[in-house]
């Protein structure tokens, strides 16, 4: 990577284009993607980069084909991605089931619209958590992010690229149309302040290689890239450590046990969180992603007429920080989710808490406005 | 008395992941007669074993991908080709093939199909067509002949098949050959010419399913298929395209050869020179 790819300095930019420039600075060189609203933006900007700087764009006939070919990029050695929304994103589930499978590390961004079905193409909704927890067939662990600013959209597609390498796992990062379409300063860094985490390597003997042996306690075997020597076989079936498929419930158990465990013993690395007032709190509003902007902009307001309210805002939503939510717990008397769906990540917290929990909802097709959210801490400040 | 021949090495062992032995296909089958032109094909390439990549998405043909003893990935059904198209782009060196069957290419898979031929990826298809879904117990697919029975075309299958000739004819293909699995000569030539070959080459084998196709259709025994092939195949590659369709009732030909040969540039991503 040369640092000439970056475009360091300071940028009025959207965050699609934000993204794009991210993936670039992160070390990408591969996107295959089908141009689909409200994400085209980073399709666009990455087909006019990646010529410049040696990497491949290539545009492909489907979703299932984009993030098929984006696998097939990772398994070859290269970082790559692919971006979406809501319909492309439910074509991409069988291959993240895939890439979960084979541990092969890949970005896959969603810039959500109003769903469900075609929904509203150009307008925001926060209605695929849940898939994107859930989506694929099966039991598997997944990192996901939502950023709430084109800045943040710029960062979190780098930190998404590292722990890909670092997890061997699909990243998904669940930007929504507000972020992704709005305009706002973008500070791009110098190369050498990017963060860089590499994927495990594996070293020794090549004939005695096992590619899904994870020795190490992160639970992560090394990735052997294609045409090293290593004569891999990946598949998508239930495989023993040397890769082959296994049709034991045993091996099955072990298998499956570990691509959850993968995600759930390495929690303190991959959640991310920002706390805004929570000393002395005694109601948190949790929200993330364009909604987050609005839940600030009401306590900020609520704490000015003397409520004590505190605010979390997940930058991370898989894994869901439970032992936090735990923790806060301890000393709050009710708990505000706002999220533009009709209730989704509500769930994850009441499952955490015994308190009151007050959601704010809304279908999507317009970003929530602080007053709803004002509104209901006020509720829950009486009723306390 | 003459000694029995014990042989204790294979030409191909070393192509082979012997310790996934036994295979998985039936008695008769004509697959590992596919793979077994495909690793002839590879070591007589002089390409560098470590430079061939073998792709296969589902079914008996996809297990190919767990049996050959190179780098190896078994993926989605019908995404093989995406999957080895991503393979290629990010690194050029690497020598990719796709071995799969006629249900995962050409139904589910084929979308990617036409559009990998259409940009002229420059990937090796071997597609073993046994005109049905054998791995699920033989139900009728995209080449399943008109009016042959399966499981879920008891009374004939009421569907035109593809001739799959044609349309990666149409779709932009440099190569592409059919064959069968009497054509082993032809099959290792045809696949060693396409590793070579800029661009999209497709070769459809035609392979035996006596149990998953045959035995709805007379053709019980492996042998049946074979002895068909034998009385029906036609060597003619200058045989209009549009009538390569494959026709199993009463006499029609089966015809066989090189149908497209030609040299459109392969698929390039575009490099521009880097703004100073």
């Amino acid at each position: 990577m040369t640092s000439s790819h970056i475009l360091t300095g300071r940028y009025f930019m959207n965050g699609d284009h934000a993204c794009a420039e991210g993936a670039i600075a992160a070390g990408c060189r591969f996107f295959g993607g089908y141009p689909i609203t409200p994400s085209t933006e980073i399709a666009e900007r990455l087909s006019r980069r990646m010529p410049q700087i040696g990497g491949v764009y290539i545009q492909m006939e489907d979703e299932m084909g984009s993030l098929a070919t984006v696998l097939g990029a990772s398994a070859a050695g290269a970082r790559s991605m692919t971006a979406t929304s809501g319909p492309g994103f439910s074509l991409m589930m069988e291959n993240i089931g895939l890439a979960a499978m084979m541990e092969l590390p890949c970005l896959v961004v969603n810039v959500q619209r109003g769903s469900p079905s075609t929904g509203l193409p150009t307008l925001p909704g926060q209605a695929d958590v849940m898939q994107a927890r859930w989506g694929s067939h099966g039991d598997y662990g997944v990192v996901a992010y939502a950023p709430w600013s084109p800045q943040e959209f710029f960062d979190l597609t780098v930190h998404s690229f590292n722990v890909a390498d670092r997890y061997r796992v699909p990243v998904l990062l669940m930007a929504d149309e507000v972020v992704g379409h709005m305009v706002e300063r973008v500070e791009i860094p110098e190369a050498d302040q990017i963060p860089y985490w590499e994927r495990k390597r594996p070293s020794g003997s090549k004939k005695d290689f096992n590619p899904f042996k994870a020795i190490d306690d992160d639970l992560v075997p090394p990735l052997a890239h294609a045409g090293e020597g290593y004569r891999v076989h990946f598949t998508g079936l239930t495989h023993d450590e040397r890769g082959y498929p296994d049709m034991s419930a045993d091996t099955h158990q072990l298998l499956v046990t570990r691509l959850v465990q993968k995600i759930n013993r390495n929690t303190k690395d991959l959640i991310r969180t920002e706390a805004f007032h929570l000393e002395g709190a005694r109601v948190v509003v949790i929200a993330f992603g364009s909604t987050a902007r609005s839940a600030r902009r009401a306590v900020r307001v609520a704490r000015e007429r003397g409520m004590p309210v505190g605010f979390l805002r997940l930058i991370s939503i898989w894994p869901f920080p439970e032992q936090l939510i735990r923790d806060l717990a301890q000393d709050v008397d009710a708990f505000v989710v706002a999220e533009m769906n009709l209730g989704q990540m509500i769930h994850e917290v009441e499952r955490q808490v015994d308190q009151p929990v007050l959601g704010v909802h809304h279908a999507g097709g317009v970003m929530l406005a602080p007053q709803p959210i004002l509104e209901a801490i006020e509720k829950v400040t009486k009723n306390g | 008395m003459v000694k029995p021949l014990l042989v204790e090495e294979h030409p191909l062992d070393g192509m082979i992941r012997a310790d996934r032995m036994p295979h998985i296909w039936c008695p008769g089958c004509g697959i590992g007669i596919v793979m077994r032109c495909y690793a002839q094909a590879i070591i007589k390439s002089g390409i560098e074993l470590e430079k061939h990549v073998v792709v296969s998405g589902i079914g008996c043909s996809g297990r190919v991908a767990g049996y050959m003893n190179i780098d190896s990935y078994h993926t989605t059904h019908g995404r093989g080709i995406p999957f080895a198209t991503g393979l290629k782009l990010a690194n050029p060196d690497l020598c990719v093939s796709i071995f799969s069957g006629d249900g995962d290419l050409a139904a589910i898979g084929g979308n990617h199909l036409i559009h990998a031929a259409r940009r002229n990826i420059d990937i090796t298809v071997i597609c073993a067509n046994n005109f049905n879904y054998g791995m699920t117990g033989g139900q009728m697919g995209p080449t399943t002949p008109y009016g042959a029975k399966s499981t879920t075309s008891i009374y004939g299958c009421p569907e035109h098949p593809f001739n799959l000739v044609y349309l990666l004819a149409a779709a932009g293909a440099n190569f592409v050959s059919r064959w069968t699995t009497i054509h082993v000569r032809q099959v290792i030539d045809d696949v060693l010419y396409a590793f070579k070959k800029p661009g999209f080459s497709f070769i459809e084998v035609l392979a035996p399913c006596p149990i998953g196709f045959g035995k709805s259709n007379d053709l019980e025994k492996g042998i049946d298929e074979m002895l068909l092939y034998r009385e029906r195949c036609v060597h003619k590659p200058d045989t209009p395209l549009d009538q390569l369709g494959i026709d199993l009732r009463e006499d029609q030909p089966i015809y066989v050869g090189r149908f497209i040969d030609r040299e459109a540039p392969a698929y390039q991503p575009i490099l521009m020179e880097e703004k100073t």
